[in-house]
C-alpha cells in the first residue's frame, strides 16, 4: 500500500515542478506520531490528567478559595476532636475540610494542592536543568567522540555509581546549612532540591543524547553542514540538536516522574522541602506517627502523589511507543 | 590536455586506521582507501572518475572535499595548496569547492524546510542576509527545476528526483567554481537519472563549472565527462578522454570493467 503510493509520488513529482507532495498523503515524522498517539487512549487520559494537575498546580489559591478551603499554613484548634486516650486527635473528611486536617489542624485538602504545587514546580525546574545539563554533555560527547566523549562518558558512569538517595542526602544536607554551598549559589531550600536532583539526574539525558548523536552524526547531511562551511557548534545546535527533539520529549516525560518521587523521598527525609511549606513527602513522613488515629493524612498526599506519578510515567510509555512503534509492548 | 588546471592532486594517499581501545590506543590494522593518486583537472571540464564499489571514488571525493584529511600527499585548488588548511581557514575554500552527494534521502535534514537547507550556505558566509535571502533562494530553486513555491517545506514532501535538485540547488548557492559530484544519481529511479544528469550538464554550461563527477557507471560517466579516470582498489589504473578510453581502452582491469557492462542482446 505504501509502496503504491509512494511510486505514485515519486512519478508525479518529477513529471513536473508543480506535483505537489501534501495531496499525494505524504506525512512528517511528527505527522505519524500524533497519529498513533491519538489511538493511545491510556496515555491520552494520562496526558488530560496531567493537564488537569497543572491547571491545579497553577490556580492553586483560585482551588483552594472555590473549595472553602483555608490556606495550607492556617492553623487552627477548632478542629481537634478529643481521641480515646484524651490526646486531641485532627478530625477527618468532612465537608468543611475535604480532605481532613493535619495534626497541626491545617487544611489537609488545601495543604495537597499546595504540596502539588511545589512538587510540579521543583520537577520540572530539576527536569528542565537535567535536559539542559544532560544535551549539551551529550552532544558534546557524542559528536566530538574520541577523548572528549571518553572523558563525558566516564564521569557519567562515576555518578551513576552513587548510591543516588545517599549521595543525594549528603548533598542536601551540606548544602542546606547556612549560606548553602558553591559560593552562595545554591541557597537553603528548593534550590538545593532542585540542583541535586538535577545533578543526579542530567546523566540519564546525557547517554541518550549521546547515542542519538552518534547515529545523527553519520548522516549525510551533516557532512553536507560541514561542506558548506557550517562550524562545529552550528552544525551540533542546528543540524543535529532538531533531529534529537522527539526522543527528547519522550525521555524527559519520563524523568518528570522520577524527579517528582525524588523530590518526595528528600523531603521524607527531611532534606527536601522546608517546613511550614506543604511537601507531600513531608505529609507521608508526618502521616506515619499518626496513622492510626488519622488515616486521611496518609492516604490524601500518598494517592495525589501515586496519582501524578502513574499519569507521567503512562504519558511517558504512550509517547515512546508512538515515538517508536516496533518498540511497543504488547497489548 | 591544455588550458589552466584548476585542481592539481598528487601522490594522494588516505589511511584508515582500524584502532581499539582509547586509553590504551592499538592499532590492529590499516586500510589503504586512496594510495597514491595524482591526477589533475583542468578549468572547466568534466572531470570523471569510475571504479567498482570500494575502489576509493568516494574517499577521493571526500578528501579532496575538504571533509577527510589526507595521510599523505598533496591537493592545491587555483595553485594553492590547501592540504593543510583546518577550521575557518578553508572558508574560504568551501566557497569555491562544493560538493553533491550521494543519497539524497539522507543529505538534507528532515527537519529542516527547503528554503532553510538550501539558504544554509548564505547564512553560514552571511551572504544575502535579511530580506534578500529568500529571493535568492528561490531564483536557486527556479534554476534547478524546483518550485520557489515549495520554499516552506520539508524534504519527506519530495521524490528521491527533486531532493537531489535541492542538494544541487545548496551546492550552487555559494557560486563555486568546482562541483564535486559523488554519485549523484546512483540513488535515484533509473527513468530520474537522466533528469538530474541533463540539469548537471546544463548547469554546467551555463554557469562554465569545472565538474569532477564520481560515478561507478560507465554509461553515466561517458555521458558526462570529457575525461576519465578509472580507479581500482585506490590507484587511478588509467587516465584519457572519454572517447579515447571507451575507444581504446589501455589498462587491463579497464578492459575488464567495460567488459563487465551487460548488455541486451540484439
Amino acid at each position: 500500500m505504501t509502496g503504491a503510493v509512494d511510486f505514485l509520488h515519486e512519478a508525479a513529482e518529477d513529471a513536473g515542478p508543480t506535483g505537489g507532495g501534501l495531496d499525494l498523503g505524504v506525512r512528517s515524522p511528527f505527522q505519524l506520531f500524533w497519529r498513533r498517539l491519538r489511538t493511545d487512549r491510556v496515555a491520552l487520559v494520562a496526558a488530560g490528567f496531567i493537564v488537569f494537575l497543572v491547571l491545579v498546580a497553577v490556580f492553586a489559591p483560585q482551588v483552594v478559595d472555590l473549595a472553602g478551603a483555608r490556606p495550607p499554613n492556617a492553623p487552627s484548634k477548632r478542629y481537634f476532636t478529643l481521641g480515646k486516650v484524651g490526646v486531641p486527635s485532627p478530625t477527618g473528611p468532612s465537608s468543611k475540610n475535604l480532605f481532613g486536617v493535619d495534626p497541626l489542624g491545617r487544611d489537609l485538602f488545601s495543604r495537597v494542592v499546595y504540596g502539588l504545587r511545589i512538587s510540579l514546580e521543583i520537577a520540572l525546574l530539576a527536569t528542565g536543568l537535567s535536559v539542559l545539563i544532560g544535551l549539551v554533555v551529550g552532544l558534546f560527547a557524542g559528536y566530538y567522540r574520541g577523548w572528549v566523549d571518553t572523558a563525558l562518558s566516564r564521569l557519567v558512569d562515576i555518578l551513576l555509581a552513587f548510591p543516588v538517595l545517599l549521595l543525594a542526602l549528603g548533598i542536601a544536607s551540606a548544602c542546606s546549612l547556612g549560606n548553602g554551598c558553591v559560593g552562595g549559589l545554591i541557597k537553603p531550600g528548593l534550590s538545593v532540591v532542585v540542583a541535586v536532583i538535577a545533578l543526579i539526574n542530567w546523566t540519564f539525558i546525557a547517554r541518550i543524547v549521546r547515542g542519538q548523536v552518534l547515529s545523527v552524526r553519520e548522516r549525510e547531511f551533516v557532512e553536507a553542514a560541514r561542506s558548506i562551511g557550517a562550524s562545529n557548534l552550528r552544525i551540533m545546535f542546528r543540524e543535529i540538536l532538531p533531529n534529537l527533539v522527539a526522543p527528547l520529549i519522550v525521555y524527559t516525560t519520563l524523568i518528570i516522574p522520577q524527579n517528582i518521587l525524588l523530590e518526595a523521598a528528600l523531603s521524607y527525609l527531611g532534606v527536601g522541602v522546608r517546613p511550614p511549606d506543604p511537601s507531600l513527602g513531608k505529609m507521608l513522613a508526618d502521616a506515619t506517627d499518626v496513622f492510626d488515629t488519622a488515616w486521611w493524612y496518609m492516604a490524601f498526599p500518598g494517592a495525589a502523589l501515586l496519582l501524578m506519578v502513574l499519569a507521567f510515567n503512562l504519558l511517558g510509555d504512550g509517547l515512546q511507543d508512538a515515538l517508536n512503534p516496533r518498540s511497543a509492548r504488547p497489548r | 590536455m591544455t588550458g589552466e588546471r584548476i585542481l592539481e592532486v598528487r601522490d594522494l594517499v588516505k589511511q584508515f586506521d582500524v584502532t581499539r581501545g582509547v586509553l590504551l590506543r592499538r592499532e590492529t590494522r590499516a586500510v589503504r582507501a586512496v594510495d597514491g593518486v595524482s591526477f589533475d583537472v583542468i578549468r572547466g571540464e568534466a572531470f570523471g572518475i569510475v571504479g567498482e564499489t570500494g575502489s576509493g571514488k568516494t574517499t577521493i571525493a571526500r578528501l579532496v572535499a575538504r571533509l577527510l584529511d589526507p595521510t599523505a600527499g598533496t591537493i592545491a585548488f587555483e595553485g594553492r595548496d590547501v592540504t593543510a588548511l583546518r577550521g575557518s581557514k578553508l572558508r574560504p575554500f568551501r566557497r569555491e569547492v562544493q560538493m553533491v552527494f550521494q543519497d539524497p534521502y539522507s543529505s538534507l535534514n528532515p527537519r529542516k524546510t527547503i528554503g532553510s537547507i538550501i539558504g544554509e550556505p548564505l547564512a553560514v558566509h552571511s551572504l544575502e542576509k535579511g530580506e534578500r535571502r529568500r529571493p535568492a533562494v528561490q531564483a536557486l530553486m527556479e534554476q534547478v527545476g524546483l518550485d520557489p513555491e515549495h520554499y516552506n517545506r520539508l524534504p519527506h514532501e519530495f521524490s528521491g528526483g527533486q531532493r537531489q535538485r535541492v542538494g544541487i540547488a545548496r551546492a550552487l548557492a555559494l557560486r563555486p567554481k568546482l562541483v564535486i559530484a559523488d554519485e549523484p544519481v546512483s540513488a535515484l529511479d533509473v527513468s530520474i537519472q537522466a533528469q538530474v544528469l541533463n540539469l548537471l550538464r546544463d548547469l554546467r554550461r551555463d554557469l562554465g563549472l569545472t565538474l569532477v563527477f564520481i560515478a561507478h557507471d560507465l554509461s553515466v560517466v561517458r555521458h558526462m565527462c570529457d575525461r576519465i579516470a578509472v580507479m581500482h582498489e585506490g590507484r587511478l589504473v588509467e587516465t584519457a578522454g572519454a572517447d579515447e578510453l571507451f575507444a581504446d581502452p589501455r589498462a587491463p582491469y579497464t578492459k575488464r570493467l567495460m567488459a563487465a557492462v551487460p548488455r541486451i542482446p540484439a
